[in-house]
């Protein structure tokens, strides 16, 4: 199956002061590997090195070794990312524009011509429920639809590869429900879907595979189903064990 | 292209959804109004003063509006976070640096156009007649300036973290060289060396924007300048814009950015 995304060696590093050599390794030689019409998870404790992996994919921040590709394109030339869609942790967009020229302005970006533009948002508002609120300017949304109008400008382009980073965080039961949807339905779509959440039972329901990553290493990488098998557990035990909370698991 | 043109027209929303220029355009017709409805000494040539009042406060005006929309732009798309999903596409940092520029250039120019279209009106039915090609100089020339005030304050965007600290510093420094500049030369003349080269040495480096106030000119109905002239300083206006986005450019490409 086609590689869509994947790191080689993956190293990045910071300076940092208090650190006695002067740098903190935030990802340490990481190999991932996802495969189209994969939904992955991409899983670790808060400061584990998830956001710094998804920097380094987007192309915020340079690694220090080591190298990423999306589509078999290094993710330094940013061409990489026309063909995929990124909603962030929080979602903060223009809030003087309406959820409508946001799209519209994310659709020029990418070159869509005008007419199919016009079809994306008319399809993408109904998605996300947000028909009603099209005209609102996004300073009058409430958490969860800006959490949806995000959802809604990276699925714009009509992207190959979304990139997901804790798309539920915040959001009420409903709110995740619904995000739970779009991504099952991307996946029966065929997309790949790479995605980090703090939402075990949620990655457990959607995932195909895992990566759980700690201290900036990748601990364990595997299908959802398998893991469970081998650890006779479920995902959230096999997660805190891999982190180092056995003894609590155990009692 | 597209991406420029998309960019810029975030930022013309931006300008024309916020109070910042109806406050200033407002400001700028009541003054003018209000001092063109008195009449001091029976003096017929007392528009010269309304002329100058108006075109002062449009220049006032323009600047503020200038520096304080382009201080903002590069911070808040940092702040807020909205850099993220933009540079996620196929947007890269030039791209930003250069769409920037261009929104806010050319939303200075619309509201240029606004309020030489009131002044216009206010000195033409005071003087009954319109030297529109005078008009038209002083504003092309005004929004060329503007051009290198704005590629400045964007440089200082990405240097300084507060914008109210660049906004504060980029608005001394434009006043100082429109106020001073033009004596630099006189004053090195002046000085014994090394602070003659030093003072030299600024004299040259600074963008002349004084250059580009042709107030005079309209106010006492003098001749049009030369077009030569007027393409001669478009040309260095442009071309010091394009030096200090390429700074600009320079350091926010290295510029890390953390969620």
């Amino acid at each position: 199956m086609e590689t869509i995304l994947e790191t080689r060696n993956l190293r990045v590093e910071f300076r940092a002061r208090s650190s006695a050599n002067g740098k903190k390794i935030a990802v340490n030689d990481l190999n991932l590997n996802v495969r189209r019409g994969e939904v992955f998870g991409f899983l670790g404790p808060n400061g584990a090195g998830k956001t710094t992996t998804m920097n380094v994919l987007l192309g915020f921040v340079n690694a220090t070794s080591g190298s990423a590709f999306l589509f078999g394109v290094n993710v330094r030339e940013p061409i990489a990312r026309q063909r995929i869609g990124y909603l962030p942790e929080l979602t903060y967009y223009y809030k003087f524009l309406t959820a409508e020229e946001l799209l519209r302005f994310y659709g020029r970006v990418f070159k869509i011509p005008r007419k199919e533009t016009d079809r994306r948002i008319e399809s993408l508002l109904k998605l996300v429920e947000l028909d009603s609120a099209r005209k609102r300017p996004i300073k009058t949304y409430s958490k969860g639809m800006q959490q949806r109008v995000g959802l809604a400008q990276a699925l714009i382009n009509d992207p190959d590869l979304l990139i997901l980073d804790e798309p539920t965080s915040g959001l009420d039961p409903l709110g995740r429900m619904k995000v739970r949807e779009i991504i099952q339905r991307l996946k029966n779509e065929g997309k790949t879907v790479f995605f980090s959440s703090h939402e075990l039972g949620e990655v457990e329901t959607v995932c195909d595979r895992v990566a759980i990553i700690n201290q900036g290493e990748l601990k364990v990488e595997g299908r959802v189903s398998e893991l469970v098998e081998q650890h006779q557990a479920n995902l959230e035990q096999i997660f805190l064990k891999i982190i180092g909370y056995q003894a609590e698991v155990l009692a | 292209m597209n991406t420029i043109l998309a960019l810029s027209g975030v930022v013309i929303k931006e300008l024309y959804r916020r109070k910042d220029f109806y406050v200033l355009f407002v400001l700028t017709a009541v003054i003018t109004l209000v001092m063109g409805s008195v009449h001091f000494f029976n003096d017929p040539k007392i528009v010269r003063y309304l002329k100058e009042t108006c075109l002062l406060l449009i220049w006032v005006s323009a600047l503020v509006v200038a520096i304080g929309t382009t201080a903002r732009q590069i911070p808040a798309e940092r702040e807020n976070r909205t850099i993220f999903p933009l540079l996620a596409k196929p947007v890269t940092r030039a791209h930003v640096v250069v769409g920037k520029f261009f929104g806010c250039w050319l939303a200075c120019g619309l509201a240029l156009i606004v309020f030489y279209l009131f002044f216009g009106v206010v000195s033409g039915s005071r003087e009954n007649h319109w030297p529109l090609l005078q008009y038209f100089q002083a504003l092309w020339l005004q929004w060329i300036m503007l051009g290198i005030v704005i590629a400045l304050v964007l440089f200082g965007s990405v240097v300084f973290t507060a914008p109210s600290s660049n906004a504060t510093i980029c608005f001394i420094l434009v006043i100082g060289i429109l106020l001073l500049g033009r004596y630099l030369n006189v004053v090195a003349l002046r000085e014994p060396e090394p602070l003659r080269s030093i003072v030299y040495t600024i004299y040259f480096l600074i963008p002349h924007l004084e250059w580009y106030d042709v107030r005079d000119f309209v106010i006492y109905e003098q001749n049009l300048i030369g077009w030569g002239n007027c393409g001669l300083a478009t040309i260095y206006g442009l071309v010091y814009a394009a030096m200090l986005l390429f700074a600009t450019w320079l350091v926010f490409r290295r510029k890390a950015l953390s969620l």
